[in-house]
């Protein structure tokens, strides 16, 4: 016992004499790239769009990940500790997880309200946003209406524009790169967008079931009518009498594509999907979401290729 | 259309103080019409009042503070054995500890977090502090009262553990006592701590004084008896999915066994996590352990005493979570006696907002026999529902 004490006391002196030594070696941050860290790996993306070679990017949650629940993992801790800029989803999409990495951070240059912290969802299209009076009994509502808009590829641009503009002023001699950058992105994405439009337009208001309210932005954009959900309400598991509803509704109404974020259990949608004649589509919420989905154009490439062959078959 | 329903509120106002008397109401006394017209009256202003309060709510409750409340009512049977001197026996039903928080920034450069526990003898301040984020060096200062940061569990609050009781060894050497439900080293003070860089693991040094007054751990009868806690902890990540955290801690502290005797604790914890993010919300493990050494100075002798706990937990599915701890901790201040105990626990979430525990514990108390007793516990969230700790 008497050892176990001694070494204890060792073991603290020692983290005395470290810490001092680490606070004497403690430089400013070393020059370089901008270190940039994004909650999920579809702003990571859009950063690394425009921020090219003059930045290094890191993303906390993967894209096969429910960014609702991630656990603020001390590694986080590291990296938020050394970033210049920090990009947020926002609209409570990380409440549960970001805010203690930015308190416990040490980190003054991406606190709330300083240059380095963008929330990203300021300027972009928000839908879903709560009226009257909300409550839990709604299930895990998000006040400031549906965090998942990032699957609209116009909002993309607006959240790219934001990035340009924040990146600009963090290293203003880098300002022309940026925008160079970003009018390459712009062009690119528009001429896709041509093409997803083209590509989706035969199967205007058709009718399908997702599993979470993760959807509304592409969905909407593309004029697909989502006519229920196999959650009851969001973020509850789905229950015997909901499933047995939603049924009997997508077979009134004859609804037979039932769309899943890749980080929920298929059973349900499987067993809905069998009673129903319907089939189970598993699409790439964000950039790397599924392996093939690498940069924020693939995410529409996959999930527009995916989306269009499952309503040809389902039709 | 706020000013359509104050209109509109006023019109009825007016309409019911200028209501012509009905033949029937013409027997009633001009008390009671002057009464009820009064009661409308009172009540229309009422409604106005709201109005205007709801219109201008918005902008000046803006900087309020994140507002929650965590109810957390326990249910015991079977046979308890009347405790020990350090763990109190729980009630047969009890709203033990409900905690209300209250969190804001306060300025650039600094946030605050107010933890009340709410006892049904009264309310505690289970920690109410300062933090400064935006120091130099990459220093967190935070000053206030808190739960020391010495081993894993003593800086968690009880509606963050997976069990309905803490580890036996944090009753019998952290402070427990039969007049305190809870247990763990509380105090008044400053917490100073920095993250040392060691490329890839994450390493933080953590330094800590305090008034020296927790529980029945320290008792200072001076000011200048002031207790200090050291604390330094590793963690890495062993694979996408898998964690490992360990760390050692150390506190020292003026006891109540006589002037200038001393209390040093020292103690060694490992975290080992595993959650595959895919299913990051359907499955997951954590083992823990606490290993936790005494040395209490007396009058005529010195009190070594020793505890541990290890425990497993696993989630089975979305909402049900499984899990076993092993207890065993001498007594602080009699060492010759020692404490044994087995908990099996059983949890299923309804919700990210609520949670039912059972929990069947068995004892050996020193001297008193066995003790098997099965815990309920309802735990149920209102309010902002803050991250849980890491």
């Amino acid at each position: 016992m008497r050892s176990f004490c001694s070494l204890l006391a060792l073991a603290v002196a020692a983290t005395v004499a470290a810490t001092v030594a680490a606070t004497v070696a403690a430089a400013e941050p070393a020059p370089g790239p901008l270190r940039i860290v994004t909650t999920t790996q579809d702003l990571a993306a859009l950063a690394r769009e425009i921020g090219g070679d003059r930045i290094a990017v890191e993303a906390l949650a993967k894209g096969y990940q429910d960014p609702h629940f991630v656990e603020p993992k001390p590694s986080f801790i590291l990296l938020v500790n050394r970033a210049d800029l920090l990009i947020a989803v926002g609209r409570e999409l990380e409440l549960g997880w970001l805010p203690s990495l930015i308190a416990q951070a040490r980190n003054a240059r991406i606190q709330p309200g300083a240059r380095g912290y963008l929330d990203a969802s300021l300027n972009v299209k928000i839908l879903e946003i709560p009226t009257g009076q909300i409550t839990r009994a709604m299930g895990d509502v998000h006040p400031l209406g549906n965090p998942h808009y990032w699957l609209d590829p116009a909002n993309g641009r607006l959240i790219a524009q934001a990035i340009r503009d924040r990146l600009s002023e963090l290293a203003p001699n880098d300002r022309a790169y940026f925008k160079q950058r970003y009018a390459d992105f712009d062009a690119r994405l528009a001429a896709a967008e041509k093409r997803w439009d083209a590509t989706m337009a035969p199967y205007k208001g058709t009718k399908i079931v997702t599993y979470h309210r993760s959807w509304p932005n592409l969905m909407s954009r593309w004029n697909l009518d989502v006519i229920g959900y196999v959650e009851p309400k969001p973020g509850i598991p789905p229950s015997p009498s909901h499933t047995l509803q939603l049924i009997a509704e997508m077979k009134r109404q004859g609804v037979r594509l039932i769309v899943v974020e890749p980080y929920f259990d298929l059973k349900t949608p499987r067993s809905i999907a069998s009673q129903t004649g319907g089939t189970v589509l598993v699409l790439a919420p964000s950039v790397g979401g599924v392996k093939e989905v690498t940069d924020y154009l693939q995410l529409f490439e996959y999930n527009i290729a995916q989306l269009s062959r499952a309503l040809d078959t389902t039709r | 259309m706020k000013a359509h329903h104050l209109a509109a509120t006023i019109v009825a106002v007016a309409t019911l103080w200028g209501r012509p008397v009905s033949a029937q109401e013409a027997g009633d006394s001009t008390a009671r019409r002057q009464q009820r017209t009064l009661d409308s009256l009172t009540a229309a202003l009422r409604a106005v009042q709201a109005r205007l309060d709801s219109a201008s709510g918005r902008g000046r409750n803006v900087f309020n503070p994140d507002i929650g409340v965590i109810g957390n009512l326990v249910a015991a049977v079977g046979q308890s054995r009347g405790g020990s001197e350090a763990l109190a026996p729980i009630p047969s039903l009890t709203l033990q500890e409900s905690e209300a928080s209250f969190q804001a920034v306060i300025d650039p450069y600094a946030r605050a977090d107010f933890f009340l526990a709410i006892g049904e003898e009264g309310i505690e301040v289970e920690e109410g502090y300062v933090s400064f984020t935006h120091l130099p060096a990459g220093f967190l200062l935070k000053g206030g009262r808190m739960r020391a940061h010495f081993g894993r569990l003593n800086a968690f609050h009880n509606h963050t553990l997976p069990w309905v009781d803490r580890p036996l060894v944090m009753y019998n050497l952290l402070g427990g006592s039969v007049d305190d439900a809870d247990t763990g080293i509380k105090d008044a003070g400053f917490s100073v701590s920095r993250l040392i860089p060691a490329g890839k693991l994450f390493v933080e040094a953590i330094g800590e004084v305090y008034r020296g007054e927790s529980g029945t751990l320290f008792a200072a009868a001076r000011r200048q008896e002031v207790s200090a806690i050291g604390r330094l902890r590793g963690y890495a990540d062993l694979s996408e999915n898998t964690n490992l955290e360990i760390g050692t801690s150390y506190a020292r502290g003026y006891n109540d066994a006589g002037p200038g005797l001393v209390t040093q604790l020292s103690g060694l914890d490992v975290t080992l996590r595993w959650r595959p993010l895919q299913r990051s919300i359907y499955r997951s493990f954590v083992a823990r352990s606490e290993l936790i050494a005494s040395r209490r100075a007396e009058p005529d002798t010195v009190q070594r005493a020793f505890g541990l706990y290890a425990s497993a937990d696993y989630q089975l599915q979305r909402r049900w979570f499984v899990g076993a701890r092993f207890d065993q901790s001498e007594r602080a201040r009699n060492a010759s006696l020692s404490d044994r105990g087995l908990s099996a626990v059983l949890t299923f979430w309804p919700s990210e907002f609520s949670q039912v525990r059972g929990q069947f514990r068995q004892m050996r108390f020193a001297g008193k026999g066995t003790a098997n007793e099965f815990l309920l516990q309802f735990l149920f969230t209102i309010g902002a529902h803050g991250a849980h700790p890491f």
